[in-house]
């Protein structure tokens, strides 16, 4: 049986699995059923300072995209921070975290940015017995309008200040948790090193509209005939949260940082990907908020069997074992030559890889031959762009086929290069660098 | 209840019994149904359900309308194929069209439920009330259409929707042909023959003349004369007898006359059923009185067929529906004589079959079945004595690729063609086609001849 348990920065989990700050960790009901089910963490709900609580909308509060089916496919939330006082959140988190010792439970925290407020929260956080906090520079909605969230996130140097704070201020760790809602990821995962965290997690929600109500023409969620941006989460931003995870794992300034991902994570194999592109550990929000909490067990099972049967026996073995080969363009190997083929008998004949073929790329693929309906690649215009693998409806029907070295390229007439060459030294690149004379 | 009682008897069952035996064969999908189903559909590159429609419709075009919530425009896609899409949705051999083409039976032996889902479309417009197609203006061409059943109606609407005038005779009390007199009651219900028709009618320009019987009230010859273009669609008027000993005997009579009783009757207990029944043949017809009898509380009902099971003109859907209403289907029998008592129908003597050099015949084996009712379901056959001046091919009237007839400005489809196969949807297409002919011809026709220099 693979080991599952994780150290992350320090903070004990029987398994990579935490829940992210979010509605399902709001109040110590949600988070006692969430241990029940096997949760290995959580990031309780974003604390704001003492005082009136906050308030959310009395109308709809999440709106959401769907696939085939009705599969929920992203979702996009208003809701702010915590609505409850503070007091009772600390009271219920002390509570939960002597009730179940062997789980992790982070605190976020969000406040303005002023020394005083984080110096005078962090102690009474500290008082629950919590195992570190969050620093959330994510939220995109409501709280940014006030100078909090991702108005602090997008700010590189108030990062760098508040982290700073909170390291001085606590011995607890402290997670960074980034906004995607930038341009260049690693400047906040930079700034946030600097201030000394001992951790990055992201990514938080992407601003976004999911929808406009064609009879109200007023974007949903729509809370008395008018809508507002939210943040959009569940598993459509997978692959930005993918790449954002990526880019911090491989940046030289960054390199070695721990990472807690976020973004889209549904099942085992998703938790997966993000362990092997950096994640020391995953957070999951909208995948429980769909299916309820049952679902760690597909991920503890589908996980802990996958490894078992790659031999992969702790989590240190797949943890950034992809961060190695996730490179930039240039430094891809242009003599590596791929053809798609369709296996005939998996094939059903739908035609789908034709016509996206025909219509929109390369017209590498036959609808008739002899008068037959039959689809099959044309290997001399067949560039190997993968388009057809991807709307094909049934799985491993058209595989992409690298061709041997010294096999002829029916596309070029040329015969495949063995060696590894890439566009830097590309003879069409103005830029090439010229081997030394 | 009541079963058990010998004879050919009505009121077999209690109300409730009738009520529900002769509810729809396929609920409609609900909005939520049809999306789902429509998500199955993965909008095949010239699909192979489209090529297996006769009518052609654009079907992944309409699912992929119904699964982005415009079942209406779904229902255009439809209508602009087969303005009969609304019974094609309820009685097209779909496992043997459209959706034995689905790519989804090669995936996973399930295609997509494009009959329900053409019915969702259809209903949906229909029950709104929408009409999308308005007469032109008028053409003053006149045309007469002969059958007012599937072939006829699809190529008066077509012709209508060119702003021709159009004059519809049918020999029947109602418009519909075979839709309104020939489907089983399950399959059709709620009146939908009359209320499609009504639908299709409200173009405008189309008047239905019923009781007007070809070769009786008027003739072909005085139509071609007084229209400028004529289309026959009036199907197949005889039933091929069983040419055996005791035919004439009180009990033995037409399956298509029982259908058609009892889609004309008010209340299905006034349609009296044997204890006994025995269903002769192989086809739909067979299989739609079978049921029925079934339904309506024979206790036992034998389809008896001289070929074997792969040979029968019922599909394999069809035939399992059959059984599942427990109507025993037996091969290799063909009738030998009816026996009588007291001058009713007491039962069937059956010889068994068998293939012999390559030929059906009997093996000299025999056996009697015991019946005190027997439908006929052998087969119709074109009358041609109310066209006697068309040529024929197979015994039916010969028509060309475009459904002209051997006589001028005479068009014909549907089932008293040769290419026509006792379908509704291929009988629309037919109609369908032969109203683009005749505008064409008519468009020629009114060109003004241009001299060439």
């Amino acid at each position: 049986m693979a080991d599952l348990r994780n150290s992350f920065v320090g903070i004990k989990s029987p398994n990579p699995f935490w829940l992210a700050s979010a509605p399902p960790t709001d109040k110590a009901y949600n988070v006692e059923r969430a241990f029940k089910a096997g949760w290995g963490g959580v990031v309780w709900k974003t604390l704001g300072e003492e005082g009136p609580p906050i308030v959310n909308v009395n109308g709809p509060r999440y709106g959401a995209v769907w696939g085939a089916d009705r599969r929920l496919l992203g979702l996009n939330n208003i809701e702010l921070i915590t609505d409850r006082p503070l007091q009772v959140n600390l009271q219920e988190m002390k509570q939960v975290k002597m009730n179940w010792p062997d789980r992790a439970l982070v605190a976020s925290i969000m406040v303005p940015c002023e020394e005083n407020a984080w110096k005078s929260i962090l102690p009474l956080v500290e008082e629950t017995g919590a195992d570190g906090i969050e620093l959330n520079f994510g939220c995109p909605h409501g709280m940014s309008e006030r100078g909090m969230g991702s108005a602090v996130g997008q700010v590189p140097e108030y990062i760098e200040m508040v982290v700073r704070w909170c390291k001085q201020y606590t011995r607890m760790p402290v997670i960074t948790k980034l906004t995607p809602n930038i341009t260049d990821i690693r400047k906040p995962a930079r700034a946030a090193k600097a201030g000394g965290t001992d951790a990055v997690s992201l990514i938080n929600t992407i601003n976004s509209i999911v929808s406009v109500d064609l009879d109200s023409f007023a974007p949903n969620p729509t809370v008395g005939g008018k809508g507002s941006h939210g943040g959009y989460c569940g598993p459509a931003v997978k692959p930005i949260a993918l790449n954002m995870v990526a880019e911090i794992a491989r940046d030289q300034e960054t390199y070695g940082l721990p990472i807690s991902g976020i973004g889209g994570i549904t099942t085992w194999r998703d938790a997966a990907e993000f362990l092997a592109l950096g994640a020391g550990n995953v957070q999951v929000c909208t995948a429980a908020m769909t299916y309820g909490f049952k679902i760690v067990q597909e991920m503890i099972t589908g996980l802990s069997d996958w490894m078992d049967e790659k031999g992969h026996r702790s989590l240190d073995d797949i943890i950034a074992r992809a961060v190695p080969n996730t490179t930039d363009w240039q430094y891809l190997n242009l003599n590596y030559i791929a053809k798609a083929h369709i296996d005939q008998d998996a094939c059903i004949k739908c035609g789908r890889c034709h016509i996206a073929c025909e219509d929109t790329s390369h017209q590498a693929i036959t609808a008739f031959v002899d008068g037959v309906r039959h689809f099959e690649v044309l290997e001399e215009e067949c560039v190997g762009c993968n388009l057809c693998v991807n709307v094909c409806p049934v799985e491993n029907c058209i595989t992409m086929d690298a061709l041997p070295a010294g096999a002829t390229d029916r596309r070029t007439g040329k015969p495949v290069d063995p060696d590894y060459a890439n566009w830097t030294t590309h003879p069409n690149n103005p830029m090439a660098r010229q081997a030394a004379e | 209840m009541g079963t058990c009682i010998s004879g050919i008897r009505e009121g077999r069952l209690s109300p409730a019994d009738y009520e529900k035996n002769f509810t729809d064969l396929h609920p409609p999908l609900d909005r939520h149904q049809a999306l789902v189903a429509s998500d199955r559909c993965y909008f095949c590159y010239d699909a192979p359900c489209m090529t297996a429609c006769p009518t052609a419709i654009d079907i992944p075009m309409f699912i992929r309308q119904i699964s982005t919530g415009n079942a209406v425009g779904a229902a255009k896609t439809i209508f602009d194929q087969n303005i009969l899409g609304g019974m094609c949705a309820r009685v097209c051999p779909t496992e043997t069209l459209c959706e034995q083409a689905c790519v989804r039976n090669t995936a996973e032996d399930r295609p997509v439920e494009i009959g329900l889902l053409q019915r969702h479309a259809t209903d949906t417009a229909m029950e709104r009330g929408i009409q999308f197609y308005t007469r032109p203006e008028r053409t003053h061409r006149r045309i007469a259409v002969v059958g007012a059943g599937p072939a006829g109606l699809a190529c008066a609407h077509r012709l209508a929707m060119s702003g021709h005038d159009v004059i519809v005779f049918d020999a029947r009390v109602k418009p519909g042909g075979l839709n309104e007199y020939g489907i089983a009651t399950y399959k059709t219900t709620d009146d939908f023959a009359q209320r499609e028709v009504d639908y299709l009618l409200a173009i405008g320009g189309i008047e239905i003349r019923n009781g007007q019987k070809l070769g009786r009230d008027f003739t072909l010859g005085e139509l071609a004369e007084n229209f400028d273009a004529v289309f026959l669609g009036i199907g197949l008027a005889g039933v091929n007898a069983l040419r055996v000993e005791g035919e004439q005997l009180t009990g033995v009579e037409d399956a298509v006359d029982f259908i058609a009783a009892l889609r004309q009757v008010d209340n299905k207990a006034d349609i009296a059923i044997g204890r006994r029944v025995v269903v002769i043949g192989g086809g739909m017809t067979a299989i739609d009185a079978a049921v029925q009898a079934k339904l309506l509380g024979a206790e036992e009902v034998t389809i008896c067929y001289r070929r074997g099971k792969e040979d029968m003109n019922a599909s394999e859907f069809e035939q399992e529906l059959a059984t599942s209403k427990g109507v025993m289907i037996r091969h290799w029998l063909q009738p030998k004589r009816v026996i009588g008592k007291d001058g009713r129908v007491a039962g069937i003597e059956v010889e068994y079959t068998g293939m012999q050099d390559g030929k059906l015949a009997g093996t000299g084996e025999t056996g009697i079945l015991a019946a005190d009712q027997i439908f006929k379901a052998i087969g119709q056959t074109f009358d041609p004595a109310s066209v006697p001046n068309l040529r024929l091919d197979g015994g039916r009237i010969a028509v060309d690729a475009e459904g002209k007839t051997s006589m001028a400005r005479v068009w014909a489809g549907g089932d008293c063609i040769r290419s026509g196969e006792d379908l509704t949807v291929t009988s629309v297409a037919q109609g369908r086609d032969a109203a683009d002919s005749i505008n064409r011809a008519l468009a020629a026709a009114a060109d003004p001849a241009v001299a060439v220099a």
